[in-house]
């Protein structure tokens, strides 16, 4: 009962802010609207038990892919209200395409059938008293430590590169060398001068 | 600690992760030595290649790892062999070539180390996903090292291109994959070949199959998938390139093998068809588009995409016959190859610049006698004409290509072959008859080397062809 309102709580609101992120007319307001559509589908994750999913959804969506959108919106000065002018006229069009590839799908998912064995593949149920954080790192561990270790050593490799074709050591940056001022003393860093009354320095 | 190496039987993969370790702690040591660190990283990288050479031919063969998806044969071994002196070779010709060019950072042979263990993976691979993941391994580090000379407009062009056509020749390898796993409920080699043993492949299957083959042919620069390959061999840097022509489509070429033999053998018919086309047509582009060329570089790209159309006949006449072919013809471009691009190395004028024109050729025969002659003699292997060790390796993929009743294709590639011997005697004449050009300044030593140890393996092949023979027999036999 309570977990069907929450659902269509999230849902709700996941779908509302989806359709704010197409229509604000600020796109720092789309952004945001973005960010909480993620964190209703995390919500709807958590209904669903895969806990995992939902942290991660927060975790890389909502932390860094949104921000860094809301980054580029920020920084890049582009002109939303220009690339949306002639939306209407489009908007027939769009909207029968959109209306024939619905339609398309709802017969050719209206007509689908799954054979049990499938389904039952596809439940695939976590071992009980163990989170689905505990199970996905106990096989990513073990059984899947090469593919796990690979997959870290192309990640090396694409920093490697992107440090590699972009970094360009600049002459005459100052740099802060603690070292250096760790080792200033009052008699190197400080000049002491008498100054007599009525003459300058 | 052992009982995880011995569970996990990590021991199988331990040339792979000794090249990974060193080339972490290569990059350490790089970071931390800062200027001077180009000369001791390099060196030591070579080390390591060699080192690791030694341990792949100690291992013993036949062992899998990681539930499967790692497979330590008898062909991996020859193979990784192959893949680990082409590096090797590569890293040692770019010594004084990227001292000169200004291009002397340490990352350059971190990034071949990490390159090279991609390919060890590729060659080892026995499950899809591990297919993925060291072609990625290796293609983003190639992506990076063909961008090397990142001031250079070419260079980061030949990079580009080389980045968007790999992603998405990925992306078609991976569709294709997940449609294998999806019509037969495994990703591992031994299990799609059980799953498929019984029964009609289905269309979706055959789809995969496709989007695969598409995938690997990318790779392996086959015609219709070849496009990229002039535009980044003629933009990156020589040694760059040279490292392109040998290690990556020997790991390439390796890999489509298996994934072809292993995971379909009931389905050969079906892949048989398409190799056969990208072969034809990757020998016939191979030999006529070259024609025109007037840089070196473009024209040995063409000379490439050919070379695989004629390892590809072997691949497509199959069984063990082929797959020695396939070996024997990887391994003789490989040496080859190499010694051909020392020679476009060794391409300089008085003022140190590299030169890329085939007219620059004109004439050598007068001004440097043995570059001359070497040169000439890998053109005439390439070319196929026998006693040289071209004409072995084509004379193996077509005889299999006849064996198994491929009489068509056989006959194609012996037409394109004498195409293609148009414009490598077009060089040879160029060397010897045309009016001399400027001399070039003497090569590098290690350049020298190259060519010297290439030309004797050339003309000597067909002294001592037995070990080389018995090697890819070996190999063949442990795929079937």
């Amino acid at each position: 009962m309570i977990a069907g309102l929450f659902f269509y709580l999230f849902a709700a609101v996941a779908v509302a802010s989806a359709v704010m992120v197409i229509t604000a007319r600020n796109p720092v307001h789309s952004v945001l609207f973005l960010i909480l559509t993620f964190f209703n589908a995390a919500g709807i994750f958590i209904l669903l038990g895969a806990e995992f999913l939902a942290m991660i959804l927060v975790v890389v969506y909502v932390g860094a892919v949104a921000v860094l959108f809301l980054f580029v919106v920020m920084m890049l000065d582009v002109d939303f209200v220009e690339l949306r002018q002639g939306m209407l006229n489009y908007l027939p069009v769009g909207a029968t395409v959109g209306f024939i590839v619905l339609f398309e799908l709802v017969l050719v998912i209206g007509t689908w059938t799954l054979s049990p064995e499938a389904l039952q593949a596809a439940a695939a149920p976590v071992a009980t008293g163990l989170t689905n954080t505990e199970a996905l790192g106990q096989i990513l561990y073990t059984k899947y430590i090469f593919f796990f270790q690979i997959a870290g050593l192309i990640l090396l490799v694409a920093m490697i590169g992107a440090i590699v074709l972009t970094l360009r050591h600049k002459q005459g940056v100052k740099r802060q060398n603690i070292a250096d001022q760790n080792a200033r003393s009052p008699a190197t860093a400080i000049e002491i001068i008498k100054v007599k009354p009525g003459q300058g320095i | 600690m052992t009982e995880f190496l011995t569970s996990t039987g990590a021991v199988a993969a331990f040339p792979e992760i000794t090249l990974a370790l060193s080339a972490l702690a290569l990059l350490m040591a790089g970071v931390f030595l800062k200027r001077t660190a180009y000369d001791l990283v390099n060196g030591l990288a070579i080390l390591a290649l060699a080192g690791v050479a030694v341990m792949v031919f100690l291992a013993d063969t036949r062992a899998t790892a990681f539930n499967g998806a790692f497979l330590a044969d008898e062909f991996a071994r020859v193979m990784k062999l192959l893949a680990l002196l082409g590096a090797a070779v590569a890293l040692i010709l770019s010594t004084s070539y990227m001292k000169a060019h200004k291009l002397n950072h340490f990352e350059y042979p971190v990034l071949v180390l990490l390159a090279t263990t991609g390919m060890m993976l590729m060659i080892s691979a026995n499950d899809l996903v591990s297919v993925y993941l060291g072609l990625e391994l290796q293609s983003l580090a190639l992506y990076v090292i063909a961008a090397f000379d990142r001031d250079n407009a070419k260079s980061s062009e030949a990079g580009l291109k080389y980045f968007v056509l790999g992603a998405l020749s990925s992306g078609m390898l991976l569709y294709g994959a997940s449609m294998i796993y999806g019509f037969t409920g495994t990703t591992s080699f031994p299990g799609i070949a059980a799953a498929l043993a019984n029964g009609e492949a289905s269309l979706g299957l055959i789809f995969g199959l496709v989007f695969l083959i598409a995938g690997f042919a990318f790779k392996v620069s086959a015609v219709p998938f070849h496009m990229w390959t002039p535009d980044v061999y003629e933009g990156a840097p020589t040694p760059v390139t040279a490292f392109f022509a040998a290690a990556p489509k020997i790991a390439a070429m390796a890999l489509f093998t298996r994934a072809m033999v292993a995971p379909f053998p009931s389905m050969t018919a079906e892949w048989q068809q398409i190799i056969v086309f990208i072969s034809i047509a990757s020998m016939a582009l191979g030999s006529f588009a070259a024609i025109g060329q007037t840089n070196i570089k473009r024209l040995l790209a063409y000379s490439s995409i050919g070379n695989v159309g004629f390892a590809l006949v072997g691949l497509a006449a199959g069984g063990e016959e082929g797959v020695k072919g396939v070996v024997l013809y990887m391994a003789i471009y490989l040496l080859t190859t190499l010694g051909s691009f020392a020679c476009v190395l060794a391409m300089r004028n008085a003022s140190g610049q590299q030169l890329e024109d085939v007219k620059d050729l004109a004439g050598l025969a007068r001004s440097n006698k043995l570059l001359a002659f070497v040169f000439a003699m890998l053109m005439f292997s390439l070319a196929g004409i026998p006693p040289l060790a071209g004409f072995f390796a084509k004379y193996f993929v077509f005889m299999a290509a006849v064996k198994s009743g491929l009489w068509a294709l056989a006959v194609i590639g012996v037409v394109t072959s004498v195409v293609g011997a148009f414009y490598y005697l077009r060089i040879v004449k160029v060397i010897y008859f045309d009016e001399p050009a400027a001399p070039f300044i003497p090569a590098a030593p290690e350049v020298k080397w190259v060519i010297a140890l290439s030309g004797v393996f050339t003309l000597g092949f067909v002294l001592f062809p037995g070990p080389l023979l018995a090697l890819a027999q070996a190999a063949a036999r442990s795929l079937f």
